[in-house]
């Protein structure tokens, strides 16, 4: 019976990561879409969404709510400011060039709030308490359903944006051929730059929904962003319901993997399954073989 | 012939230079500084023919490093076996690795390739951080004895200096020839096209594995090198930020130059043990550099200076004239 709930627990705390690594992935999967590039700098939202909230509710006093709302907006200007600093001005650089600079502002986002915020570990409090709920047996925290809320909430959200308004159809249009979108009247650039407020919002709050869990710190970027990143090449870079499932499937083996194999190579099995898919399918799982871009 | 010869004169002078520079320097700080400029030149230079020459970006080669010291701190620090020996073996055992996941990682791309490698570099650091009975752990392992030759002890900066410097000496002569050689051509049409390198008969496939496999095996020897320079080592030298130290030396002294990577491996190397506030903003700067070098600057520091002389010489030509 203890086994039983053991096992129920790691899998409810593998979904719960899961979610978040989904969440992620649909960051890096809108840029890739809209530019074909892969963010570097995704990680470091995540990490500025925790701090901010932190920060906006220890040093500024805000409240719980305002401070969240707070720390989205200035995480998407950052987003904003890096799209038309160092990537607009490169519109047709190479790869390697595009690479390099998104590292650049990886580790310059992370020096920067370092210098701010310090060294130290963060703790973002619980949204609604911390008394764990009993669901068959295991328990569960409010948090966790917070996420699982919010993770399921912005699914929706971005299935109706992206099907159902003109926007993001306009988004979906230049994902499959920013020429063609844009003799239709589709402005690229914007969506360009739509691409990166977006998934900058979306790493920032999923940074501050997980923060309560894991705590936060000026360098958590790396490890959430590749993560997130091995959800999405799992789903086969689409900001749908493979990356979820990819998400999902990540969080699950990583907890399960934690649980009864190793604890302390916890991050190592999440690096293992992406060296894997990229090595196997680097297409996705789910997503039918298409020709070599070159 | 004429270009060959103006290079072999170049690699002379650049040589004599660093054979003497301890004759100036002696009991100063600097030698101890140079001998890390060594190390990081060895490195920087292996990353450089991946990167600079073939356009094959990697993200995790501080693993190579890492695994270079490892190597042969473990088993120098526990047995009493020659150390020469040893880094021999490391070397071969980090080619071995690269070698064997060089094929499946080289044949991604771009954006993959960069985030394979990154993966590659992070399981190998967590690695070295939990195989705590060998390596020590995030404590790290101390004790590892110094190289000797004959009745030599490599304890001191001198004779550490060159020891390292014949090394890395030894590397650029190699790499410089390689660039040189038809290998060296088929790299660089590998990185302006690999499909027209196929088509012109290049087994790019094959060639891309070798190279990274010839900057792992440099990595290794850098890495050994260190270990037995500093006789304690830590993961956190081996660690991501370690990599992108590296990636900011090429990018800022050159991408596709030899020098250019002693260029940025100097930079870089004495930047922090010179300027003390550096140490605070390192990252922050090296951030900085990497954009805006890649923006405004992207041959690196030695192509920038190649043609502000290039202008000069046209500027007193005209002037002749």
């Amino acid at each position: 019976m203890d086994n039983v709930r053991q096992l129920f627990q790691y899998i409810l705390s593998g979904l719960s990561n899961g979610a978040i690594y989904a969440l992620i992935g649909f960051g890096f999967a809108m840029i890739y879409n809209a530019t074909g590039i892969i963010n570097f700098a995704q990680g470091e939202f995540v990490m500025l969404g925790g701090m901010l909230t932190v920060f906006f509710l220890a040093a500024v006093k805000l409240p719980l709510v305002p401070a969240i709302i707070l720390a989205i907006v200035v995480s998407t200007i950052v987003g904003i400011i890096f799209e038309r600093l160092a990537i607009r001005p490169l519109k047709n650089a190479q790869p390697l060039s595009l690479i390099i600079i998104t590292i650049g502002a990886s580790i310059f986002i992370r020096g920067v709030a370092m210098l701010i915020w310090g060294k130290d570990t963060h703790v973002l409090r619980d949204f609604s308490g911390n008394d764990p709920l009993y669901l068959a047996g295991a328990t569960i925290l409010p948090q966790n359903l917070w996420i699982f809320a919010i993770t399921v909430l912005i699914i929706v959200a971005s299935k109706i944006f992206f099907s159902y308004s003109i926007v993001g159809k306009a988004m979906r249009a230049c994902s499959y051929n920013p020429q063609a979108a844009g003799l239709a009247g589709v402005n690229v650039n914007n969506m360009v730059l739509l691409s990166f407020a977006l998934s900058s919002a979306i790493g920032a709050l999923a940074g501050i929904i997980i923060a309560p869990l894991t705590m936060t710190a000026y360098d958590v970027g790396i490890l959430l962003g590749l993560k997130g990143f091995c959800a999405v090449i799992i789903g086969g870079m689409s900001s749908g319901l493979g990356t979820v499932i990819g998400g999902l499937l990540l969080g699950l083996l990583e907890s399960l993997g934690a649980g009864f194999i190793s604890a302390s190579y916890k991050d190592a099995i999440a690096f293992i399954i992406l060296l894997l898919i990229l090595f196997i399918r680097p297409e996705g799982l789910f997503r039918k073989k298409e020709t070599e871009r070159v | 012939m004429k270009k060959n010869n103006r290079q072999t004169v170049i690699f002379i002078i650049f040589a004599a230079a660093v054979l003497v520079a301890p004759f100036f320097l002696k009991g100063n700080y600097l030698l101890n500084v140079l001998i890390f400029v060594g190390i990081n030149t060895m490195l920087a230079v292996g990353l450089n023919l991946l990167l600079g020459y073939a356009g094959q970006i990697s993200l995790g080669h501080a693993a190579f490093f890492g695994m270079g010291a490892y190597i042969s701190g473990i088993i120098t620090s526990r047995f009493g076996v020659d150390p020469f020996l040893i880094m021999m073996l490391s070397a071969l055992l980090s080619g071995l690795l690269a070698f064997a996941i060089g094929f499946p990682i080289l044949k991604l791309k771009g954006h993959y390739l960069a985030m394979a490698t990154l993966g590659f570099g992070i399981i190998m650091y967590i690695l070295f951080n939990e195989t705590v009975d060998w390596t020590g752990g995030p404590s790290g392992l101390s004790g590892i004895p110094n190289l000797k030759v004959g009745s030599v002890v490599f304890d001191n900066d001198w004779n550490n200096y060159y020891l390292v410097w014949i090394f890395t000496l030894a590397v650029m002569l190699l790499s410089i020839n390689l660039t040189r050689s038809r290998i060296g051509r088929a790299l660089r049409a590998i990185h302006d096209s690999e499909v027209a390198a196929r088509v012109m008969g290049v087994n790019a496939g094959v060639l891309k594995v070798q190279i990274f496999t010839v900057s792992a095996v440099f990595s290794a020897l850098a890495g050994s090198l260190y270990a037995h320079v500093m006789t304690f080592i830590s993961p956190a030298s081996f660690g991501f930020n370690f990599s992108v130290e590296l990636l900011t030396m090429i990018v800022i002294g050159g991408l596709g130059s030899i020098y250019g990577s002693f260029l940025g491996a100097a930079i870089l190397t004495m930047l922090p043990e010179f300027l003390r506030v550096f140490q605070d903003f390192d990252i922050i700067v090296y951030g900085l550099m990497l954009i805006l070098m890649t923006m405004f600057m992207p041959g690196g520091l030695v192509s920038g200076l190649e043609s502000a002389m290039q202008f000069v010489m046209t500027k007193i030509r005209g002037k002749e004239e």
